[in-house]
């Protein structure tokens, strides 16, 4: 296992690396220029040099080649000392963003926490709620709690989260007036009241979240459990005397639990940029905002970070996902 | 063979109808056996004539709906199986009736380790601990002729080859030293000399440990082999039973006789053509009032169409048919 893991990890690496071409040479073709937005009065020379001043004059080749070291040996060093103060000496210039002048790096670690929280919460509610209840409506398939289940998983599942968003902002700040329809990333938590006004400002966005999650993993845990209830060994689990609880809850949802681990663990990053949406809608100022915002301003070194962020994400999580369908089969064998 | 002590199971007029929303089908009709402490009954039956729903209804193993079990009785050791509770049933399951199923490549979790699975109805049933539950797996495991058992423990099913599975499900289902053991076609998905192995397991086993078997069989050889009495099935009743000698010697039903007919014959001159049952297995849907097999038997006669025939005895003691034709005398009985 150990083996398998090293070695894919080893295969992700010139994966990561063509993906980083991929974007990095897409944007560098896109139409768009940082001097674009700035006023038609400045005149052509001037804008010539701030062009190379942000780096632009060299060959494309070489701007990747010094994005790319800056993306993955100064950024990871400068986040590594700020975050332990141990300083591995890695010196030079950083990714800066063409918008505000600041480097990305820090940008993205002032962000991440904001989309961590909402999004994460959103996430891991999604899982508590689906599972018991794809684990029920499975077991008492086509009972009223399956039927009102399936109902809303669908309804769930086909209303964009910028519906569902809106109709809770409408509900419950702008009617009922419990909780506040936007995110103040300022708030900081230091008593028990601020604590309950932090939670009540996560409350919609991570419901709105957990929601449309909750209602993808529920369908899968459904339909494996589904698969897995008319399984032979469930008819052995039962002659031999077992509790029906130890029968549903250990047999089957064991084998259950395999694929919808695997879809969940690929699921995480696609979540990151689903929040995107839900960001906006509700002004949390985290990453989905960050790109959302970089991307109308043209400015591609945030963008081209951010991107590549959700790349590794997006490959590591493939990883994590097969390793963990290896950990849960036995039947898998990865040598 | 053990003969006229108390029987270990009772079954008297089971009857069990799934009720589909395409209407009712009446998977068993009155079907009546019983078991004696030591015996092995043998029951064959073509495909869809109710064995495998007979010996589940027993132990509550059909999913409800649709399966109804309405009628009948079921003795085991002075309770009514049928009457019990679910939760009584399942201190029944495992502990006192073991059950081995077609298909082990399937029967066995594919995640949880061969240990845990013959250790589950030992904690559950005996009361054991961890450590004392494993002891017993291992003595089980070698019991059923697994080499190395306590290292075996430890494995997956899928590191089992089939025959050794079914040898798994076996220690399974002996783990609490049940009084009946019901094999549901135990060997039909394994090769032939793995077959013979597992018989001979069986065989084995009963002369040690003395618990009464089932024995469900397409395979008429089998039967003759190692069942003490025979039971034959078709469409969801019983056609003949009787002892293996009699009935194999002196089959009364055209059923039986056919079934006789269609195993093919070594030491005589091959046919050109296998011998087969013409027609098709009845339609279990609407309530049986008349011979189920009157469509394919060449004996049929008006009074076929009009009344289900109940078991009547023939020959030696403890054979019974039920037909209407009587095989001695070539008519009507
Ligand atoms: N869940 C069910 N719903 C409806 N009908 C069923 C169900 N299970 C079994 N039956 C019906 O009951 C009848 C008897 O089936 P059973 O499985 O007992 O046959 P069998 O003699 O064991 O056959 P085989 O030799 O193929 O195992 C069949 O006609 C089948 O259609
Ligand atoms: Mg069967």
């Amino acid at each position: 296992m150990l083996n398998y893991t090293l070695r894919r990890l080893a295969f992700a690496v010139p994966t990561v690396l063509v993906i980083s071409l991929i974007v990095f040479l897409m944007l560098d073709m896109a139409p768009g220029d940082p001097t674009a937005s700035l006023p038609l009065t400045i005149p052509p020379e001037v804008r010539e040099q701030m062009r190379l001043a942000l780096g632009l004059g060299d060959p494309v080749l070489v701007r990747y080649v010094k994005w790319l070291h800056m993306m993955v040996v100064v950024e990871p060093s400068h986040m590594i000392a700020n975050a332990t103060g141990w300083n591995i000496g890695v010196e030079g210039p950083r990714i800066l963003s063409w918008q505000t002048r600041s480097p990305v790096g820090d940008i993205i670690v002032q962000r991440m926490p904001q989309t961590l929280w909402v999004v994460g919460l959103g996430y891991l509610f999604g899982i508590l709620i689906a599972v018991p209840i794809g684990v029920i409506s499975a077991y008492r398939q086509y009972s009223w709690f399956d039927q009102a289940g399936t109902f809303v998983s669908m309804v769930g599942f086909s209303v964009p989260t910028f519906f569902t968003g809106v109709v809770f902002i409408l509900i419950f700040s702008v009617w009922l007036g419990w909780f506040p329809s936007m995110y103040d990333t300022t708030h900081q938590v230091r008593d028990w009241d601020s604590f309950v006004f932090q939670v009540r400002q996560i409350a919609m966005p991570v419901a709105v979240l957990a929601l449309f999650n909750a209602s993808q993993i529920s369908r899968f845990m459904r339909a494996s459990m589904l698969d897995n209830l008319n399984q032979d060994y469930v008819r052995t689990a039962r002659a031999k005397g077992l509790r029906e609880k130890t029968v549903v809850l250990v047999h089957v949802l064991r084998n259950s639990m395999i694929p919808v681990v695997t879809v969940i663990a690929i699921g995480i990053p696609t979540v990151f940029t689903g929040a995107i949406i839900t960001e906006q809608i509700f002004r949390v100022n985290g990453l989905g905002d960050a790109l959302i915002r970089a991307i109308y301003v043209s400015d591609w070194p945030m963008v081209q970070t951010i991107t590549f962020i959700f790349a590794i994400l997006i490959v590591l999580f493939n990883l994590i996902a097969d390793v963990l369908y290896g950990i849960l089969d036995p039947r898998i064998r990865y040598d | 063979m053990p003969d006229g002590s108390a029987p270990v199971l009772d079954v008297r007029d089971l009857k069990t109808v799934f009720r589909t929303r395409a209407g009712d089908i009446h998977a068993v009709n009155a079907v009546s056996f019983d078991l004696r402490p030591g015996e092995l009954l043998g029951v064959v039956g073509e495909s869809g004539s109710g064995k495998s729903v007979t010996m589940m209804s027993l132990i509550g193993l059909l999913p409800t709906p649709p399966a109804d079990v309405c009628d009948g009785t079921a003795m085991l050791a002075g309770q009514d199986l049928l009457r019990m509770g679910p939760e009584a049933l399942r201190a029944v399951r495992g502990r006192d009736i073991g059950f081995v199923f077609q298909d082990p490549m399937t029967s066995l979790n594919p995640v949880f380790t061969v240990g845990f699975q013959i250790m589950e109805p030992l904690r559950r049933h005996m009361g054991m601990d961890k450590a004392q539950a494993r002891r017993r797996a291992a003595e089980l495991l070698a019991l059923v002729g697994i080499p190395d058992p306590e290292r075996r423990l430890k494995d997956f099913p899928h590191q089992f080859s089939g025959g050794m599975r079914q040898r798994v499900m076996i220690a399974i289902a002996l783990a609490c030293d049940p009084k009946v053991l019901i094999a549901d076609e135990p060997t039909t998905a394994l090769d032939v000399t793995i077959q013979a192995q597992i018989l001979e397991l069986v065989k084995e086993l009963r002369a040690r440990l003395g618990m009464a078997i089932i024995w469900i069989t397409h395979d008429l050889g089998v039967i003759a082999g190692i069942a003490d009495r025979v039971m034959v099935m078709y469409g969801g009743q019983v056609v003949e039973h009787g002892r293996v000698r009699d009935v194999f010697a002196d089959p009364a039903h055209p059923y039986t006789r056919a079934l006789l007919q269609t195993v093919p014959k070594l030491r005589e001159p091959r046919e050109a053509q296998l011998r087969v049952i013409e027609g098709q297995p009845p339609l279990l849907g609407a309530h049986p009032a008349a011979c189920p097999f009157r469509a394919r038997c060449g004996q049929a006669f008006d009074r076929c169409a009009r009344e289900n025939p109940a078991r009547r005895p023939v020959g030696a003691q403890g054979h019974d048919v039920a037909c209407h034709w009587d095989h001695r005398s070539g008519a009507p009985a």
